[in-house]
């Protein structure tokens, strides 16, 4: 009996220790997942992702650290989960601006609406009879390639007065530049504005900017570059430091670009083909490069994001009567397609696309497109099934 | 890998070397056997040491374990970790009069808390006064949490990530027990200070009723001179085993300050089922405990926060061998098995009507060997789902654990 329980013992521990890793769940495909850093990073700049990514994903806001008091969640991760697009109950709105003469609802709270509220404060309201636009969360992935292209080529894709006469005229948002942001190398003036590139209206010049404002607007914390209190309209201590800003900016600057998953397969490829024929490709453009960069990992890189981070108008039903910078109402910065068919497992099993999330499948989100790409939308529903359900599989793959 | 080996042998070493004490040293207190004790008994019926003529008896557990997890592909390697050392004095202060204190380190001396610290005095069987840091007798865990008892490494994520065990605070109350033939029902009733606003502004960014253990004020003053009101009945049969109801609530948030309203009063609510019985046949012991939280969160803050709350756990503990191994000739081999669950806001979201999720489950089947009934030696292994507010697919945990825990 006690050699038997000896052995039995012994050999239960000596299994357990040698093989518990095998019991472990294994990790997701890479090109499964949107977060994670890219490829190439050196250990210096792993060990300041890492901050990053826990400023994001891990630091709560509450009331004992600054939260609010308005505010309209309490962690980027929250609005961004695995880096990929929100959820509806994180859709934040902005209202009080109809052209480039800036926002006339500021005294009223513009342009965002914090309707979330510490216990005891009151949350703001949407003003009577102004135009807002309700804005889903994007996915965080691969910005740091669209942070790093050149000035000079977004202008070279630029068609303000439509020369090509292919009924697509992108034009870049002009914007006036923060203070605290330093312009890139090459970065090219207009009549003393610059060009925006991030955010659904590309009113954020860079991801500093967009970081900055977002702890200050999504969740009210107030920082050197943003101190106003979006509650009392002081300017107040920083509620965070300046390294935790830069660190989430190197964070989002070293996530990585999307995996495209099974792009081998035929129909993806004659997906892509029908993709380029019937014109998305003009605006989701596929390819593009990547300038000088002080991360090696992201310097003078080709990649594949399907935008041309421009500016369309895309017709009367997807114009909210709000805008941004120098856009127009109906306006919109053409958003990247890299992780389309990732999105639904951020947003809970479901597609919530477009700038509001009114969209619940691919399919819709093409059918609302308008204006500029009417001819598009038009040429879409003109597919046969077969053609049109490749097209899908493709924007699934990406 | 001669580590392992190492470890592997030091693992088993240790079960041996507990035969080695010299027990004759010090007296035993026998427990008393042949009433019938239920959870709400659990601080006193436990193994004490008495010296000589001292009237004071003292005793503790400690809990040890390695373990090897791995969350989606990564890893946390071999951890090592202490996880609680108690200490328990108990005395006789006077005929009827006792006191009982259970001081606990946690994860080294990272936390160390005064979970029990009482006077009870005995009027009548039916009515006892108790007095100082008292555990609030929500559910059965939270009273009956001893390591040495449980065959499961960790305790369970329902009473101690929903259910705050082990809860304390500083109180009064009254209790008391009625024995008829084969029943005993039971009754407690305590006026504590309770929680504070932490539980809805917290890091855990959910509703977490045991952020309010964060609090270091807590056993000087109330957050808001509101007393939590903590109430339990309890009916046991012998031979068969307990059902109890508890209720604990009040107010959780500082409604006025310096004499200035601040906030309207918002309350926080929890009722709990705990059963416990041992099935007939197999001698299969089944013990399960099931809450709900209901807390008012102000319309205008954020759903993230939940209002309602539920979690259970049910464990099965079989004994598979009585008898001799090792030359303990009353050790005890069980296969067990945990499931437990818990989701943190029960409730849909405003924008598209869809279950918020914020939930977990995990499934827990272990062995464990008992050299003697106050030793446990156990193996576990856990396998947990947890899904975000939104319901995007869920993060697995999965590993093995391995440790002791023992009185004393
Ligand atoms: C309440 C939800 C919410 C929170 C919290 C939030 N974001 Fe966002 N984020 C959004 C929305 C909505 C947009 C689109 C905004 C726009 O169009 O200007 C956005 C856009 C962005 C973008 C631009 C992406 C692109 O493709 O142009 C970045 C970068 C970003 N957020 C980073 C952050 C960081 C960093 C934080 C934390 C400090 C954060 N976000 C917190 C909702 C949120
Ligand atoms: C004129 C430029 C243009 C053309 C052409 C165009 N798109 Fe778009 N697309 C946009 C813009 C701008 C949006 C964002 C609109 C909004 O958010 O309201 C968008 C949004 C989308 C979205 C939703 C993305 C998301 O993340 O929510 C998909 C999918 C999409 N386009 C696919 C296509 C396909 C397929 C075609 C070809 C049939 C196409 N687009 C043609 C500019 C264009």
């Amino acid at each position: 009996m006690k050699r038997h329980a000896f052995l039995f013992s012994f050999g239960m521990v000596f299994i357990v220790f040698q093989a518990c890793e095998h019991f472990e769940p294994v990790a997701p495909a890479e090109n499964a997942l949107l977060d994670g850093p890219v490829e190439g990073l050196s250990p210096a700049e792993n060990i300041r992702f890492l901050k990053g990514d826990v400023a994001f994903n891990d630091d709560v806001f509450t009331a004992s650290n600054g939260l609010g008091p308005l505010f309209v969640a309490t962690t980027c991760g929250t609005c961004h989960p695995g880096d990929g697009k929100g959820h509806p109950f994180t859709t934040l709105t902005r209202f009080g601006q109809y052209d480039g003469t800036g926002n006339q609802y500021a005294h009223l709270g513009g342009p965002q609406l914090q309707h979330r509220a510490l216990p005891g404060f009151a949350p703001e309201v949407l003003p009577d009879n102004v135009g807002f636009s309700k804005l889903t969360p994007p996915a965080n992935t691969g910005l740091g390639f669209l942070d790093a292209v050149r000035d000079a080529d977004i202008m070279a894709w630029a068609d303000p007065n439509d020369n090509d006469g292919d009924g697509i005229s992108g034009v870049p948002n002009w914007i006036v530049m923060k203070e605290y942001i330093t312009a890139r190398d090459g970065t090219i003036e207009h009549e003393g504005k610059y060009i925006g590139r991030f955010g659904k209206k590309a009113a954020a010049y860079d991801l500093h900017q967009q970081t900055a404002q977002a702890y200050n607007e999504d969740i009210g914390i107030t920082s050197t570059y943003e101190p106003m209190d979006t509650h009392s309209g002081l300017l107040i201590d920083p509620e965070i430091t300046d390294q935790t800003i830069h660190d989430v900016v190197f964070y989002l600057k070293t996530l990585k670009a999307p995996i495209p998953r099974a792009a081998h397969r035929d129909e993806i490829i004659s997906g892509k083909a029908v993709f380029e024929q019937i014109g998305c490709a003009k605006c989701h453009r596929s390819e593009m490069k990547t300038g000088d960069s002080p991360i090696a990992a992201i310097a003078n890189k080709t990649f594949h994001p399907y935008t041309d981070l421009l500016l369309h108008d895309m017709g009367a039903d997807l114009d909210d009567g709000y805008t941004e910078g120098s856009a127009t109402t109906s306006e919109w910065r053409t958003p990247a397609l890299w992780g389309l068919g990732l999105s639904k497992f951020s947003q809970g099993g479901d597609y919530f696309l477009l700038h509001d999330g009114r969209a619940k499948s691919i399919d819709e989100a093409i059918l609302w497109h308008g204006g500029e790409a009417a001819n598009a939308r038009a040429q879409y529903k003109s597919l046969t099934s077969t053609e049109k359900n490749k097209l899908i599989q493709f924007l699934e793959s990406l | 890998m001669k580590k392992m080996y190492m470890i592997s042998i030091m693992v088993l070493l240790s079960f041996t070397t507990i035969a080695q004490i010299d027990a004759t040293l010090l007296k035993r207190v026998t427990q008393d056997t042949v009433a019938m004790k239920l959870n709400m008994d659990a601080v006193y019926n436990r193994p004490f040491l008495t010296m000589a003529k001292i009237p004071v008896a003292l005793g503790g557990y400690v809990e040890a374990n390695w373990q090897h997890l791995g969350t989606d592909g990564i890893s946390e390697g071999h951890q090592f970790q202490m996880r609680r050392l108690t200490l328990f004095v108990a005395s006789s202060i006077y005929k009827r009069i006792k006191f009982l204190s259970e001081i606990e380190f946690e994860d080294g001396t990272k936390e160390i808390n005064i979970e029990f610290a009482s006077v009870d005095i005995e009027f009548h069987p039916l009515f006892n006064l108790r007095g100082g840091i008292v555990m609030n007798p929500i559910g059965s865990f939270n009273q009956n949490h001893d390591g040495p008892k449980w065959e499961f490494i960790d305790r369970p994520i329902s009473a101690t990530q929903m259910l705050p065990a082990t809860w304390s605070n500083v109180g009064f109350g009254v209790f008391g027990k009625l024995y008829r033939k084969e029943w005993v029902y039971a009754y407690e009733m305590y006026l504590t200070n309770g929680f504070d606003d932490q539980i809805v502004s917290n890091e855990e960014n959910k509703t977490f009723l045991p952020a309010s253990k964060k609090n270091p004020d807590r056993f000087e003053e109330s957050f808001n001179g509101v007393p939590l009101v903590t109430a339990k009945v309890a009916l046991g049969k012998r031979q068969v085993g307990e059902v109890g109801v508890s209720y604990m609530g009040g107010v959780y948030n500082k409604f006025q300050d310096d004499g200035l309203v601040i906030d309207k009063k918002r309350r926080v609510h929890v009722f709990a089922l705990d059963f416990s019985t041992t099935l007939p046949f197999l001698s299969t012991w089944l013990n399960a405990e099931a809450a709900w939280v209901k807390v008012d969160v102000p319309n205008t803050y954020s759903q993230h926060y939940g209002r309602n709350q539920m979690g259970a756990f049910v464990d099965l503990v079989q004994p598979v061998f009585k008898g001799t191994v090792f030359g303990f000739e009353r050790s005890v081999l069980n296969v067990a098995l945990r499931t437990e669950y818990v989701d943190w806001n029960k409730s849909r979201f405003e924008e598209t009507g869809t279950h918020i999720r914020e939930d977990v489950l995990a499934v827990v089947p272990g062995l464990s060997w008992r050299p003697t009934a106050q030793t446990v030696i156990r193996l576990n292994y856990r396998y947990q789902w947890q899904t975000d507010l939104f319901g995007n697919p869920a993060s697995k945990t999965a590993g093995f654990q391995i440790g002791f825990s023992s009185y004393f």
